[in-house]
C-alpha cells in the first residue's frame, strides 16, 4: 500500500468515525461517554490524511519512497465500509437469548426509596435489582413504567429486556424482567414496548446462567419505536 | 490506489445485494460486536499513536537514560509502576511500548510497561472498585497481581529473551520532512499498521463470542482449578477493553474471586486483538513466544495473589 492510498484509507476511517460520532449511530456500538474521544480521533485521522497528501506533493520530485505498508492494512477498510454502508443495528433479542441476565453485577441491598411520580419511570437495572435483592420492598404499592424489547422465553413467557453496556457492545449483557398480568398479544421478538404495572412476587431462573429473573404485573402497555439510546449503562 | 477506488465503487454499487446477504440475525450480531470492538479501541489507539509519535520525534533518547535506572533489573519495576500514568486501555500501550523500544529503552522495561499500563492505571482501578463494591480487596489484588506479573515478565525477558526474537517490521524514514513531517508520518504509519492488526483481532473476538455458548460457563464454575483456567481463556477470547472487564468479571457471579481476578489480570495483558497488534509491532517471532509465556505467568500470578489476599 503506497502513501496516497494510505492517505485515502485514513480519510475514510476518519470520515466514518466522525459520521458515527456526529449522529446517533455510535450509540449502537459504544457508550455515550466515548463520543468526545471518537470525534477527537476522527479529527486526528483526517489531519493525518491531509498531511499525507501535503508531504506527498512536496516529495514528488525527491527520491521515491521504497517503504510500503503490509497488506493487512487494507483490512481497515472492512469495519469502515460496514459502518458506513450497512450500519448494523444495536444488539437485541438474538444476543439476549444467548446470554444470562446480568444481575450479578448489581450493587447490594439497601435500596433508596423510589423517586416521586405515578407511575414512576425506572430503568430495567433499577427495577430488577430492587425486585431481586430487596424482594420488592421499595416497590410496594407503586405504579411503575419500564421500557425495552421483548424476548420469548419458555412456555409462552415474554421477557422485557434491555442490554446493559459498560464500554461497548462487546461487553453487553441483558437484564430480563418477566411479564405477567395483561401481557399484550401479537408480540414478536425484538418489538419495543413500554409497560406500566406493579411488582409481582413471582421469580424465574434464567436457563442460561440460573440467575433470578423478577416479574412485573402488567396493567397496560403500548408499542414504542426503538429509542436512539437502546443500551442501559 | 486504483485498486482501492475500484473496490470502493464496487462496494457502493452492490450495497443492496450485500446488505440482503448479511441480514441473518447471527451475521448482524457478529457485525455489531465487530464494529463495537473496533470503535471502542480506535480512539485509544489514536491516543497511543499520538503519544508514540511524540516520544519518537520530540523526546530525546537521553531523557529515558536519565529517567530509568541504569541497571535493567531495576528499570523493569520502575517502568512497571510508570504504567500507572497512561490512562486508557491496552490498545494505547502497544504503540507506546514500540516507540520506547525504538528510543533505546531496554526491551525488558518497555515490556513491563506494556503489560502493566492497561491494568494499573487509575481509571481501570476505579472501575474495578465500582464493579466490586462488596470486595474492595479486589482492587488491591488486581493492582498487586498485575504489577507482579509485568515485572516477572520483564525479568524473564532479561534472563531468557534473545534480541533476534524482537524484530520489529521495518519502518519508513521520515527524514527530509522536518519534525512535523516526521510526527505525522509516524502517526500515519502506526494507525495504518496497528489498525489492520486491530481489525484481525476484532474479527477473531466477534467470531469466538458468537460461537462459544454461554451455557457451558455455568457447568464449570464450581470446579476450582478448571474455573480459573476457563475464565483466563475467556479473557483472551472476549478481548474486552480493560476499563470494562471488571464489570463483566463481576457479573460472572458463580465463579470464585480468584477466577475473576485471573480474568482481570490476563485480559489487559494478552487477548486476541492484543496478540495481533503485538505481532504487528514487535514481529511474529516475538509474539508467538511472548503471548503464551504472558498467559502462564498471569494465571500463576493471579492464583498466588488470590491465595494471599482473597
Amino acid at each position: 500500500m503506497n502513501r496516497p492510498a494510505q492517505g485515502v484509507l485514513l480519510l475514510l476511517v476518519g470520515a466514518a468515525v466522525l459520521r458515527a460520532g456526529t449522529t446517533d449511530l455510535y450509540l449502537r456500538y459504544v457508550r455515550t461517554g466515548l463520543r468526545p474521544l471518537l470525534l477527537g480521533a476522527g479529527v486526528v485521522l483526517i489531519v493525518a490524511a491531509l498531511t499525507t497528501f501535503w508531504y506527498e506533493r512536496r516529495a514528488r520530485h525527491a527520491a521515491p519512497h521504497a517503504h510500503r505498508e503490509p497488506r493487512v492494512a487494507w483490512l481497515l477498510l472492512l469495519p469502515m465500509l460496514v459502518l458506513l454502508l450497512l450500519a448494523p443495528p444495536a444488539l437485541g433479542s438474538f444476543s439476549a437469548a444467548r446470554s444470562g441476565t446480568a444481575l450479578g453485577a448489581a450493587p447490594a441491598s439497601d435500596q433508596p426509596p423510589l423517586p416521586e411520580g405515578d407511575p414512576v419511570r425506572l430503568s430495567m437495572m433499577d427495577y430488577a435489582s430492587r425486585a431481586v435483592y430487596d424482594n420488592g420492598r421499595s416497590l410496594a404499592g407503586r405504579h411503575l413504567t419500564l421500557s425495552g424489547f421483548v424476548l420469548p422465553g419458555d412456555g409462552g413467557t415474554w421477557y422485557l429486556t434491555r442490554m446493559v453496556i459498560t464500554c461497548c457492545a462487546a461487553d453487553a449483557q441483558p437484564i430480563k424482567v418477566g411479564l405477567t398480568g395483561t401481557v399484550p398479544g401479537r408480540l414478536k421478538a425484538n418489538d419495543w414496548i413500554q409497560v406500566t404495572g406493579s411488582y409481582a412476587t413471582r421469580k424465574d431462573r434464567d436457563p442460561v446462567n440460573q440467575e433470578p429473573i423478577p416479574y412485573l404485573s402488567v396493567e397496560s402497555s403500548t408499542p414504542i419505536p426503538a429509542p436512539a439510546r437502546q443500551y442501559e449503562s | 490506489m486504483k485498486k482501492l477506488l475500484v473496490l470502493l465503487v464496487l462496494v457502493v454499487a452492490l450495497q443492496a445485494p450485500i446488505s440482503h446477504a448479511v441480514s441473518a440475525p447471527a451475521v448482524q450480531n457478529w457485525m455489531t460486536v465487530f464494529i463495537a470492538v473496533v470503535a471502542q479501541a480506535l480512539p485509544f489507539l489514536v491516543l497511543g499513536v499520538l503519544l508514540s509519535a511524540v516520544i519518537a520525534v520530540f523526546v530525546p533518547p537521553s531523557f529515558f537514560v536519565r529517567a530509568l535506572p541504569r541497571r535493567p533489573a531495576l528499570a523493569v519495576p520502575v517502568a512497571g509502576v510508570a504504567g500507572a500514568v497512561l490512562p486508557g486501555c491496552e490498545c494505547a500501550s502497544v504503540p507506546v511500548a514500540g516507540a520506547l523500544v525504538r528510543r533505546g529503552v531496554t526491551p525488558a522495561a518497555a515490556l513491563a510497561f506494556l503489560l502493566s499500563a492497561p491494568a494499573i492505571n487509575p481509571i481501570v482501578l476505579t472501575a474495578t472498585a465500582v464493579a466490586f463494591p462488596r470486595d474492595p480487596r479486589m482492587v488491591l489484588a488486581r493492582f498487586g497481581a498485575s504489577l507482579l506479573v509485568a515485572c516477572v515478565m520483564g525479568w524473564l525477558w532479561l534472563r531468557l529473551g534473545r534480541p533476534d526474537w524482537l524484530r520489529p517490521p521495518p519502518r519508513p524514514s521520515f527524514e527530509g520532512d522536518g519534525r512535523w513531517g516526521a510526527f505525522w508520518g509516524s502517526v500515519r504509519h502506526d494507525v495504518v499498521h496497528a489498525g489492520g492488526f486491530l481489525v484481525v483481532g476484532a474479527m477473531a473476538a466477534a467470531t469466538l463470542k458468537a460461537v462459544v455458548p454461554a451455557g457451558w460457563l455455568h457447568a464449570v464454575a464450581a470446579l476450582p482449578v478448571v474455573s480459573v483456567l476457563v475464565l483466563a481463556v475467556l479473557a483472551v477470547i472476549l478481548s474486552i477493553c480493560s476499563e470494562a472487564d471488571a464489570f463483566v468479571a463481576a457479573s460472572l457471579s458463580q465463579f470464585s474471586l480468584t477466577a475473576k481476578l485471573a480474568f482481570m489480570v490476563v485480559g489487559p495483558m494478552i487477548d486476541l486483538k492484543l496478540f495481533a497488534m503485538q505481532a504487528g509491532t514487535f514481529g511474529r517471532r516475538f509474539a508467538l513466544r511472548f503471548a503464551p509465556a504472558t498467559f502462564a505467568v498471569a494465571v500463576l500470578g493471579a492464583v498466588a495473589v488470590g491465595a494471599v489476599l482473597l
